[in-house]
């Protein structure tokens, strides 16, 4: 099974290297650079593969802020039987269709017409920033979910320790909770990050007119199939690069 | 810990914040699902049974369903097997490249879905296999043995090594030590991680879309046809409503497994 997922990770990048013939209808089996040159030449293409990058980050982010207070408080301040009910509702969304909710997302941020637009009169539509909150809301159970797992882990008596000392909570929670929280968050963000730079879908029920490395991908797949895969190689360097980045803080026991 | 009041109350507001965030926009698909309009318009006009009783009468979505069903149940199974061999290969012996290999093992969810897609569907290709239900089976159980491998190998860094150790002492040999031992303190692990492993299956398009062939319908993909259909909208809606209801099952059931650990397994709770 190994072997089958890195042999065709390997098939891709081989392919990445093939050209379309001359007239378009077949594959041309010669090695050649030609595809990564177009990609590094037309700038079109480094900025798609930038602001890709960029709302990875921003959604990763996002989902850092939103699952702290959440994970916290479910891991930490709440009762043993409270705390078995938010888990659950936690899950629950993680196993509604994807596809569902970020219908339902277009159907909310939608201008003029949509949920918000009626009930408040405003709304950020389709776009960049509709994108990022509605890939933020996807993936944000998988940001809180390692999170809340790091938390349990952490023993209640560090903390009461931190405050017998006369520190305050906020205190505490910057310089005892958030060292110890760190692998754990770095973790949940190997996830937030990856589906975010992959998703074409969401991208295009959502963005408007935003295009993402993978919208580019899909779009090519059938018409240009070398240049696909090697745009398709961005972002297996990008979560490569990420991952040996990552893997002295020990996050990586904590996926 | 004792957490002051405006501690509690902030933490339990953005708590409620983001709990609201969560589940409002699959409050809005339920709601639509009861909708008398046939587009997704807000707010809705009025209520009806009738989509629940065409989606009763869908055909396609019962098959797609099935489809579903089976790909999961066929993915999960390898991974049990493999996800449980890794962890064990893993876990057990240090040799050179173990935690290169351990890195590869991960690749597939940490790699996007789009990538593991293309990927996996030119290697088919090249192979010379037919995309179908075979391949899509396969590409499924990419990413479903990495779910049980984490967990798994989480559960093996837990287990204290003494409970191998006496088993041993007391005569039994590796492979009772195994069946009697070892076994079932990893089975709650087991159960967890293949409940993930089949309903990240049962959701997924993206891997399904490059590797299933074009006669095969997985619940997602009907979905994705039918939601760009308008008049199919509603009926999607009633469909997303059903799996919601039923997705409250394998939760609880993980959930129950979860906390029934034991002292056995040295869990700090």
């Amino acid at each position: 099974m190994l072997v089958l997922y890195v042999g065709s990770l390997a098939s891709l990048f081989v392919t990445s290297l093939y050209r379309l013939n001359e007239d378009g209808s077949g594959i041309d089996k010669v090695l050649g650079v030609q595809n990564y040159r177009t990609l590094i030449d037309k700038s079109v293409y480094f900025d798609i593969a930038v602001r890709t990058i960029k709302i990875a980050v921003l959604v990763t982010l996002l989902d850092v802020v939103l699952a702290l207070p959440i994970a916290f408080f479910i891991a930490k301040v709440v009762s043993a039987r409270w705390r078995r009910l938010l888990v659950a509702a936690v899950l629950v969304p993680l196993w509604a269709s994807y596809l569902v909710k970020a219908f339902s997302w277009r159907a909310i941020i939608g201008s003029p017409g949509g949920v918000l637009d009626k009930t408040f009169g405003a709304s950020p539509n389709y776009g960049e920033v509709g994108l990022i909150i509605v890939l933020a809301y996807l993936w944000l159970p998988y940001m809180i979910v390692p999170i809340y797992s790091g938390l349990e882990r952490l023993p209640d008596s560090l903390l009461d320790a931190s405050s017998d000392l006369g520190a305050h909570f906020g205190f505490t929670f910057r310089k005892v909770v958030m060292p110890l929280l760190f692998p754990s968050i770095v973790a949940g963000s190997v996830f937030t990050f990856s589906l975010s730079l992959g998703d074409y879908i969401a991208v295009d029920l959502v963005g408007g007119k935003t295009q993402v490395i993978g919208s580019v991908v899909f779009d090519n797949f059938s018409a240009d199939l070398p240049f696909a895969a090697a745009f398709a190689v961005v972002p297996v360097i990008v979560m490569v690069a990420y991952i040996l980045g990552i893997r002295r803080t020990g996050a990586l026991e904590n996926l | 810990m004792q957490f002051t009041r405006r501690v509690r109350l902030l933490f339990g507001g953005m708590t409620g914040l983001v709990l609201a965030f969560l589940y409002v926009p699959l409050l809005i698909i339920v709601v639509l699902s009861f909708n008398t309009v046939s587009s997704l318009s807000w707010p809705p006009k009025g209520f009806t049974l009738h989509w629940w009783r065409m989606a009763m009468h869908s055909t396609g979505a019962r098959d797609a369903f099935v489809v579903s069903l089976k790909t999961a149940t066929g993915a999960t199974a390898i991974a049990l097997v493999l996800g449980l061999l890794a962890a064990l290969a893993i876990h057990r012996f240090k040799f050179f490249g173990r935690e290169s290999l351990n890195l590869m093992i991960v690749l597939p969810i940490a790699l996007p879905g789009i990538v593991t897609g293309i990927a996996l569907s030119a290697a088919f290709r090249q192979a010379g296999l037919e995309l179908g239900f075979l391949t899509l089976i396969i590409a499924h159980a990419t990413f479903c043995i990495v779910v049980l491998y984490n967990n798994l190998l989480a559960r093996f860094r837990r287990l204290s090594p003494n409970l191998e150790e006496a088993s041993a002492d007391l005569g039994a040999h590796s492979f009772q030590t195994f069946r009697y031992v070892t076994f079932p303190l990893l089975r709650t692990a087991m159960l967890a991680g293949g409940l993930l492993a089949f309903g990240l299956s049962f959701d997924e398009i993206v891997v399904t879309t490059f590797t299933a062939g074009a006669g095969l319908e997985t619940l997602p993909i009907w979905i994705f046809k039918n939601l760009s259909r308008g008049e199919q909208q509603p009926i999607v809606t009633v469909v997303a409503t059903a799996v919601m209801l039923l997705s409250v099952i394998p939760v609880w059931v993980a959930q129950r497994l979860t906390t029934d650990d034991g002292p056995l397994t040295g869990g700090t709770r």
